[in-house]
């Protein structure tokens, strides 16, 4: 290997890539979340998606979903880092357990007249994407599912006159009984 | 309406600050006034029982307070206005965040109302402080100030200490409400160090040390963080096992230098009986220490054939940089006792002789020679010869960073923990001088000594003002070489000796200085004068700043040239210009 003449090492890893979704129990405080994503920039790890919202006022709980990518290790050092912040109650790697239903909602602006019209609807049906707003040469669908499809939904649209996309991102929930 | 007048309780929130601090037994702190924080200045003047004292610049607060703590075992607490008095402080947080010192620092802010309004010495404290501290808080509401002062000390002295900022309105230090004294409910729910080690994994420890033919104890900060019982446990292990023990730059001083199980410090100015010990050992024991980059080198040449055990407070610390074997999460004097404990009821000392042999002959060839000189005092001398004359002395040893750091680590003989006091993670120039007062302010009647060098020292300067007047007799035993030593030496190894920027031109006369500001200054030239002038130091009851000078283009070996493992070291014999150049050969470099 060809290193350049450094006070650090610098090493190139090859371990592969892998996308996590992680649940985040934090207490709903000022700055709670500015520490995470302070986390992920700083520390250089990605965010794929993040979703936020309070989920049980009385305790003052939040959720935070996170969609991340790196290595095994980084992925490793990513929940570890999370888990010693002071607000934060848990980590969950939802990928890991194998037992987790992903959704997200999107809402798609579709422009067009015509076939493309008819077409966006038809396809809308096949997703059991609803209309939440029409004029007579738009559309805006609700759409719910797991980013996959959501995806293939969107590039369906596209030809048929996509306008803009909003999406929430991941929201995550283990399967069966017990809870995080 | 009750009458609350009468109440203890009910009082300002200035006087909760300086309440909060006598409650969690601080008897001294470090800080500078402003605006934003005259309200707690004014509770200061009323009382007696915290002693102030008043630096020369914020960082400076901060660094005295991180030596404070680290001789101490005690949180050390400094106070500083907002803006300006903040942003001062985001060096040494930093410092303590990397280096694991509790500290807890209270900010003064604007009135509630003016916050985000740019108002005059406003800035986003604890945004500015977030990625530095291990928590910080911004205090709204009165009532909430004591819960969150008593969090602030837990936080900041448990688990992975660390440090912590409070940042108080000053509409909040005037308002009155209810103080409450410390307890348990004050602290984040969530927030639960684990300090017992698992029994599963200790079991597996015991069973991998037991069957070891060429151990090795690596022990770093953590083991002096924890305590003096973790050094006990340390200690006792080393002399039940029989095995070699090495150790960071951070955990100088856990196992004494003068124990005949010592290796001398590892990493990349390590020895090389250490790093060759660390590389071809069988099993591993990593206690209270975090795979640095100064340490490991190469990462995937790093000890290849070894199990290893990893004992770390911080479950982030855990394979992080080096994938390991046995991690065990808690705190190190408790997962240690329970090493100890399985060892002596199930194992035997192992038979270790012929790695102990092995391990002679790599000390035989005594890695840290230098070529001593009649005419010039060799920098190394200098440290050997203060050691030497501060010997079974109460001493206290900080340093700057670079050059004089590393030799102050390779050539002065640490026996007790909480003796020396360096800036290891963050590498923050101009450390040891505050430390030094920190740590003078802690032990009144002790020999505080700053080996530094001739730039680091100009950084923190100014607290020579601080320790004349509050009559801190420190030693400042500068290594002048009249360059920025460890830059100049990577510059003739790494940069083909274009030395941009690292001479100290303009140098101040330190004696001169030293006389400005009301200390002792001294002067040597040559060997022969340096005990003589060493002794006279020691025997100054003031702050001394004393310039040592010493050879110019000392560089500082042995050495693990970047990109390269343990097994390769560059040692001072072989560091003549062609094997230096080889060494490093390479591309255009980058640091």
């Amino acid at each position: 290997m060809n290193q350049p003449a450094s006070a650090y090492f610098i090493e190139d890893r090859h371990d592969p890539n892998e996308t996590h979704t992680l649940a985040v129990l934090v207490q709903n405080e000022p700055g709670v979340l500015a520490r995470v994503i302070g986390l992920f920039s700083g520390r250089g790890y990605n965010i794929e998606s993040l979703t936020v919202s309070e989920t049980e006022a009385q305790k003052h709980l939040s959720r935070i979903t996170i969609v991340t990518t790196g290595t095994p290790m980084v992925i490793a050092q990513i929940k570890n880092q999370l888990d010693r912040m002071i607000p934060v109650y848990q980590v969950v790697d939802m990928t890991q357990t194998k037992r987790s239903i992903e959704r997200e909602l999107a809402m798609v602006k579709v422009r067009g007249q015509g076939e493309h019209r008819v077409e966006a609807l038809r396809l809308a049906d096949a997703f059991r994407a609803r209309v939440i707003d029409a004029t007579t040469e738009s559309f805006v669908f609700e759409i719910t599912g797991n980013t996959d499809k959501i995806n293939q939904y969107i590039d369906l649209m596209r030809p048929l006159g996509l306008v803009e996309v909003s999406r929430t991102g991941v929201a995550a929930i283990g399967r069966g009984p017990e809870g995080m | 309406m009750s009458d609350k007048s009468h109440d203890p309780n009910q009082m300002t929130g200035a006087a909760m600050i300086v309440r909060a601090l006598i409650d969690h037994g601080v008897t001294d702190i470090f800080g500078y006034p402003g605006g934003a924080v005259l309200p707690i200045y004014d509770e200061i003047f009323q009382q007696s029982e915290v002693q102030h004292i008043l630096v020369r610049h914020e960082q400076g607060a901060g660094h005295a307070a991180e030596g404070y703590a680290r001789s101490t075992g005690k949180p050390g607490v400094a106070l500083v206005t907002s803006g300006p008095g903040a942003t001062n402080m985001v060096t040494p947080l930093t410092d303590a965040l990397m280096d694991s010192i509790p500290l807890v620092c209270i900010s003064g802010q604007v009135p509630t109302h003016l916050i985000g309004n740019d108002a005059f010495q406003e800035c986003d404290t604890v945004g500015i402080t977030r990625p530095c501290t291990k928590h910080n808080w911004l205090v709204r509401d009165v009532n909430d100030l004591a819960k969150v002062l008593h969090e602030a000390f837990y936080v900041a002295t448990s688990g992975r200490p660390g440090p912590v900022l409070v940042d108080v309105p000053k509409d909040v230090q005037f308002a009155t409400g209810t103080y409450h004294p410390p307890r348990k409910s004050d602290v984040h729910r969530s927030y639960a160090p684990r300090v017992k080690g698992d029994a599963t994994q200790i079991r597996k420890a015991v069973s991998l040390l037991a069957n070891a033919k060429r151990p090795v104890i690596y022990s770093g900060g953590g083991v002096i963080n924890s305590g003096r019982e973790a050094t006990k446990m340390l200690r006792e292990l080393v002399e039940v096992t029989g095995f070699p023990i090495t150790s960071t730059l951070m955990g100088l001083g856990a196992y004494p230098a003068s124990g005949k199980n010592w290796l001398g410090m590892l990493g990349m100015h390590g020895t090389y009986e250490a790093n060759m010990t660390m590389h071809d050992c069988d099993v591993m024991l990593c206690v209270g220490a975090r795979f640095d980059d100064r340490i490991t080198g190469r990462v995937d040449a790093f000890s290849p054939g070894s199990k290893k055990i990893h004992i770390d407070i911080d479950p982030s610390s855990i394979n992080k940089n080096i994938r390991v074997d046995v991690p065990i999460i808690g705190d190190c004097g408790n997962v240690l006792g329970d090493i100890l404990q399985v060892f002596k009821a199930e194992a035997k000392k192992p038979d270790i002789k012929s790695w102990w042999q092995q391990i002679a002959q790599w000390r035989a060839r005594n890695s840290l020679y230098y070529k001593k000189s009649n005419d010039v005092i060799l920098p190394q001398h200098a440290i050997q010869a203060l050691f030497e004359q501060t010997r079974g002395k109460d001493t206290y040893i900080t340093t700057e960073v670079g050059q004089h750091q590393m030799w102050a680590a390779q050539f002065y003989g640490f026996e007790d923990p909480h003796r020396w006091m360096t800036s290891g993670g963050l590498g923050t120039m101009g450390y040891g001088l505050p430390a030094a007062v920190g740590v003078q302010v802690a032990h009144p009647d002790s020999l505080v000594i700053d080996i530094a060098g001739d730039a680091s020292v100009q950084m923190t300067m100014q607290e020579m003002s601080t320790a004349v007047q509050y009559e801190l007799p420190i030693k400042i035993f500068i290594l002048n070489n009249q360059y920025m030593g460890m830059v100049r030496q990577w510059q003739q190894l790494l940069h083909g000796n274009r030395l941009s920027h690292s001479y100290s031109e303009a140098l101040p006369d330190f004696v001169k200085l030293a006389e400005a500001y009301g200390a002792v200054g001294l002067q040597v030239h040559k060997p022969a004068d340096l005990d003589g002038a060493i002794k006279e130091m020691i025997s100054v009851k003031r702050p001394v700043l004393f310039d040592c000078r010493v050879a110019a283009l000392e560089n500082c070996f042995p050495m693990i040239p970047s990109g390269k493992a343990h097994n390769e070291m560059l040692l001072p014999e072989q560091a003549n210009d062609e094997a230096t150049a080889k060494a490093f050969a390479g591309g255009k470099a980058l640091v």
